[in-house]
């Protein structure tokens, strides 16, 4: 055909950047067929990833979270409420993700992104399905008061694997997350009681003596993978998810448990060899993020 | 081990289908499917000219628009678009119509679990009857994992908050040979043991999930069969009034 003439004339002749942006399929398959990415990492190997506790001061627990480029803050703030009539031990968890227009070039404030809301739902259900909170523990007086969490989730720069991102940056909001004090004001209503010196001055008694955290048993992580005709790639860049044919993430949990598999569409998974390798690779992957979790949290703890 | 269903059916049985095809008039395709007392309605419209502004206009577009029974869309509804955009873009020839848009609205009249299996069969069969190119259908089933272990397939709205975890799973629908036996079965993979998509909620282990496609792709022969036997006669009888 003329046009692959073209393109192999061009081809020697273009500046690499040129040839990136015109055909960006024949770039990326270029480096797949050697077995390497742009950035040069191995296909199964993911981006630098690094966590932040304690971000935003005024928040009762939040996060800074990179993978790569891709930067999520993640804030919790909670609030006394009265518990539904069917759920009177329970207090209950908010997600929110947003994605404002600083995270993007095609994000604009009368364009809104379209994967936002779904990523949001994604977040809320696998937080809620990985069992990672009892909701028990959220209770304060049965049937009366219990904890209202709210979490927001901030996308400051979207550059591929944002439900990873997102989800590990809740994760470590959560683990980050230190109970307010709260004690019984006059009208018997739950009051939170600021911080000072002596906590009993006015004498009224403190419902929760000492700040609590939460406690998370076995908390999900997850790995995005682009999939391309054989090849799979491990935590993708935007640009390799614009380009490759589609993407699967799982969710795993720490007992091993498979929390999510989430594929949608694409082109068809012919082997289930390759939904085990994406399995292996999250479990691998797990290991590596845990590591990073738990050191930052041993040093906010130092501190 | 048994499981006793609410309704009597046994684990691998699925409720009893419908479909309809061609009962919206003004619609460029249309079909309603049912799923015992899950129906949903889908209409096809398209392809109209030119694309929405950040896609490819080498290739068509998809443009799902989901509307719930009741209330207004939200979260929940825009995951299901995204998700039926994605499952159908990969049945869909999107080369054959470059720079237009299909328009798929998906309507659901009652919901009693199962639903999005129920949208993406009813999609597939709009599709079918307004002509547009397809690869190859898709069926599409949704299996729920009990709290003892054990799969069932095609839950009702009950079955599915009392469960442990479910999967919706989606298919491409069984090959029928035409050709004699062993004669052209070129790859070494059958096409048909793939998964074109797959959402799941709750935690299970990965040997139930393994189990859960298993029961899933075996149960996409009688979906198949279902589809290609609704299909077929339609045809006939159209042409028949038109003589």
């Amino acid at each position: 055909m003329g046009l692959s003439n073209v393109v192999g004339d061009l081809s020697l002749e273009m500046e690499v950047d040129a040839f990136r942006r015109l055909f960006p399929l024949r770039f990326y398959e270029r480096h797949l067929s050697e077995s390497i990415r742009p950035d040069g990492r191995t296909l199964k190997s993911a981006r630098d990833t690094s966590v932040a506790l304690g971000a935003v001061a005024s928040a009762d627990g939040s996060a800074l979270t990179k993978i790569g480029s891709t930067t999520m803050l993640a804030a919790a703030k909670m609030e006394v409420m009265t518990p539904s009539a069917d759920a009177p031990d329970e207090g209950s968890i908010a997600v929110e993700y947003y994605m404002p227009s600083i995270c993007s070039p095609l994000v604009r404030p009368g364009r809104p992104a379209e994967i936002a809301p779904v990523i949001s739902k994604q977040l809320y259900d696998t937080i809620l399905s990985s069992g990672m909170i009892d909701l028990k523990e959220l209770s304060l007086i049965s049937g009366k008061a219990a904890w209202m969490v709210y979490l927001d989730i901030y996308c400051l720069d979207a550059d591929g694997a944002l439900f990873d991102a997102a989800l590990l940056s809740a994760v470590a909001a959560f683990s980050h997350l230190r109970f307010p004090v709260v004690s019984l004001n006059d009208e018997g209503r739950l009051v939170m009681v600021p911080e000072e010196g002596n906590g009993d001055k006015s004498g009224k008694e403190v419902v929760n003596k000492e700040k609590r955290k939460l406690s998370l048993s076995s908390p999900p992580f997850s790995l995005t993978c682009a999939l391309h005709k054989n090849y799979i790639l491990a935590d993708p860049t935007s640009e390799e998810e614009a380009v490759m044919e589609t993407f699967v993430t799982v969710v795993l949990n720490s007992s091993g448990h498979l929390v999510s598999l989430y594929k949608p569409g694409g082109p068809v998974l012919t082997q289930t060899s390759v939904i085990q390798d994406c399995i292996a690779l999250t479990r691998q992957r797990m290991k590596e993020v845990q590591e990073i979790l738990d050191e930052s949290i041993s040093g906010m703890e130092i501190d | 081990m048994e499981i006793d269903r609410i309704d009597g059916r046994s684990p691998n049985q699925l409720r009893p289908l419908a479909c309809s095809r061609g009962i919206l008039n003004r619609a460029h395709g249309s079909a309603s499917w049912s799923q015992g007392d899950t129906k949903v309605l889908a209409a096809v419209y398209g392809p109209k000219a030119g694309t929405k502004k950040n896609e490819n206009p080498e290739r068509a577009c998809i443009e799902v628009i989901w509307k719930p029974k009741t209330g207004q869309s939200g979260k929940q509804e825009k995951e299901y678009e995204m998700i039926l955009k994605r499952t159908l873009q990969s049945i869909c020839i999107l080369t054959i119509n470059p720079n237009t848009t299909t328009s798929i609205i998906i309507q659901v009249v009652q919901d009693d679990g199962s639903l999005l299996p129920c949208a993406i069969n009813a999609a597939c069969a709009a599709l079918v009857d307004a002509g547009i190119p397809l690869k190859h259908l898709a069926v599409s089933i949704c299996c729920c994992l009990a709290s003892s272990g054990y799969v069932i397939l095609d839950p009702t709205k009950q079955e599915e908050e009392g469960m442990k975890a479910f999967a919706y799973l989606v298919f491409p629908n069984s090959i029928k040979l035409i050709l004699p036996e062993g004669s052209s079965h070129a790859q070494g993979e059958r096409m048909e043991d793939g998964i074109v998509t797959s959402v799941t909620h709750g935690a299970m282990s990965v040997e139930d999930y393994f189990h859960c496609l298993d029961r899933g792709r075996a149960a996409t022969a009688k979906l198949s069969d279902f589809l290609r036997r609704n299909l077929q006669p339609q045809v006939l009888a159209d042409g028949s009034k038109a003589g």
